[in-house]
């Protein structure tokens, strides 16, 4: 894993990001700064833009104006897969997996996406342990050792959200981008992601979207909130918790929440 | 190893039964004295080549393309034209025709690979339905253009007098000789496409068709996998292209035409998409059932015959509907899982 060290520079940052959709401004000027090895939690109420955020990102939208830096280059104008290829790894909030593969396979496709080009036309990929040997390592990690040659069709809610962190902590990245992990989950299977995502605090940055308010405030240790498309207040929870204009803007609504 | 069930016996069996029936038919059709069947044989075994070249991409990538035959005709073009300038000592750039195999064939697979790199190109950055209808589009312009030119036959294509040479090599004249090498080819090229599908490759390119938007987002250029495959199922088109001129002595516009691409998609289909032995079964049924159900209808009734696609597609519907992996299907049982 890579990402661990603390630096000066952001990991990610986000200078004066503009999204329009006709009149609307999803994205009103959001300037975001994710440090080396923190977890930092974006929350917002709903409409509040995070998933329009989430897709400048990671490349899918490209914003109207302003400029994305990740491990210190402006990546704006780089697409999906390259941005991933420098180790920029997402989830999705709706499960993205292959269906058709088992959750090992599922694994092992994402190691092989870090493991130089995929033009090799020969072997039998199948069996080759470069790939199934990390991608064994990394089910483990998450806890799907046991479910390895189950079809990822044929999972659990539960297991293929930690099928979908397991392929994107699989490509070895420096930011993991979690969106809605704890999505559709029942209390205990989110008390095992929360875990999950505990342990792997400091090992890689993690930019986490997530409603479920008694997750975020467990495991950030930076909190940005995200209010009608603009960054209303950024700081620990305990600051967040305190911010008066948070309180009246956003958890006034939810505030049962917190 | 899996232990030896059912599921792993039977296609073992039947696979063995297919290449022994094969080898034999040569023998069989000489023994019976019906030259026909040898000629059904080859048509079925070239069929099954340009099949299996459309399974790559639509059944292991996707890519659904509504235009495959263009290859085969490009193919066969290339054997033609070559042909055609070598009968009258003409020239093409410069170039003197030639009969000469070792030159012919690979130019077929090129002249397919090269014609299906642009057109990949530009029919990728499209996908589901709107990349059939580019595809289609673009094999449509290409039966066309041949239909135009007049140099070549227009209309009528060009007629062979004889098949390609492989000075010091086998002499395809000879029909059963010819029906081996092309049957040697369709193994070969079944023996690399599975190499090919359970390569990292190939992984990448099952993967995309599962889950594209997921791959790019695991850092895979996805297009760049989907046109090398593309290009190498154009190329492999483009040889079944070169024996078809052979196995007809007839190269024409009506090789390209979409009822063609039509009929590979449906021997994908009908055999088990994404099988790549599937095919070569959807070939044999099809070309089987054009053959004898017209002449069966026939008998019932003059005339009648020229509706057997009434037969046909019954038969299609109820293999969509209850064996989604077509005929392989039946034999692996892949249809139930």
């Amino acid at each position: 894993m890579t990402g661990a060290s603390p630096s000066a520079a952001p990991m990610l940052e986000t200078q004066s990001l503009v999204k329009r959709f006709g009149g609307l401004a999803a994205t009103d000027h959001v300037s975001l700064s994710v440090a080396a090895g923190e977890l930092h939690a974006l929350i917002g109420p709903n409409g509040a833009g995070k998933t329009t955020l989430i897709g400048q990102l990671s490349g899918e939208l490209a914003p109207d104006s302003g400029r994305i830096l990740f491990d210190g280059r402006d990546v704006t104008a780089l697409g999906v897969d390259q941005r991933a290829r420098r180790g920029l790894a997402r989830s999705f909030q709706i499960t993205s997996v292959f269906p058709s593969f088992s959750a090992l396979d599922n694994v092992a496709l994402a190691v092989q996406a870090h493991a130089g080009h995929s033009f090799r036309f020969w072997g039998d990929a199948a069996r080759d342990r470069r790939l199934s040997d990390p991608a064994r390592a990394v089910l483990a990690r998450v806890g799907l050792a046991a479910r390895a040659d189950v079809p990822a069709s044929a999972l659990a809610h539960g297991e293929k959200r930690q099928l979908e962190l397991a392929m994107a902590l699989a490509t070895g990245p420096k930011l993991l981008l979690l969106d809605e992990p704890m999505a559709g989950m029942g209390p205990e299977e989110s008390a095992r992601m929360v875990d999950l995502l505990a342990a792997l605090k400091g090992s890689v940055t993690i930019l986490l979207v997530e409603h479920d308010m008694d997750a975020v405030f467990a495991l950030a240790d930076r909190i940005t909130v995200l209010v009608r498309g603009a960054a209303l207040a950024s700081g620990s929870p305990a600051a967040i918790r305190a911010d008066a204009a948070v309180r009246e803007a956003y958890l006034g609504e939810e505030g049962e929440a917190v | 190893m899996p232990p030896l069930t059912r599921s792993v016996l039977l296609p073992r069996v039947v696979l063995a039964g297919l290449l022994i029936a094969a080898l034999a038919l040569p023998s069989v059709a000489a023994w019976a004295g019906e030259p026909f069947y040898l000629r059904l044989g080859a048509r079925i075994l070239v069929f099954a080549l340009a099949a299996v070249s459309l399974d790559l991409i639509l059944g292991f990538g996707g890519m659904v393309s509504f235009g495959h035959a263009a290859f085969v005709g490009i193919g066969g073009y290339v054997v033609g034209i070559l042909f055609a300038h070598q009968a009258d000592g003409s020239t093409l750039f410069g170039w003197p025709g030639t009969t000469n195999g070792y030159i012919v064939w690979p130019l077929a697979m090129l002249a397919g690979g090269l014609a299906a790199l642009p057109i990949g190109a530009i029919s990728l950055r499209t996908s589901g339905v709107p990349f059939i209808m580019i595809t289609l589009a673009f094999a449509q312009m290409l039966f066309y253009l041949m239909t135009g030119l007049k140099a070549y036959g227009g209309d009528d294509g060009i007629a062979l007098w004889s098949r390609t040479s492989f000075p010091g090599g086998p002499n395809i004249a000879d029909h059963a000789t010819f029906y081996y090498v092309t049957l040697g080819l369709l193994v070969v090229a079944l023996g690399l496409g599975w190499r090919l599908v359970n390569s990292r490759f190939g992984r990448v390119l099952r993967g995309a068709k599962d889950n594209e938007r997921r791959m790019r987002a695991l850092g895979y250029p996805v297009t760049r996998y989907k046109l090398t495959a593309f290009v190498i199922a154009g190329a492999l088109a483009g040889l079944a292209g070169a024996l078809l001129a052979n196995a007809t002595l007839f190269v024409g516009p009506q090789y390209l035409h979409w009822s063609r691409s039509g009929d590979l998609i449906v021997m994908v289909v009908l055999g088990g998409i994404g099988t790549l032995i599937g095919p070569v079964l959807g070939a044999a049924a099809l070309l089987l059932l054009e053959e004898f159900v017209p002449e069966a209808m026939n008998l019932v009734q003059a005339g009648l015959g020229e509706h057997w696609k009434i037969v046909l597609g019954p038969i299609l519907l109820a293999l969509v509907l209850f064996a989604r992996k077509g005929l392989w299907g039946l034999v692996t049982g892949g249809n139930r899982a």
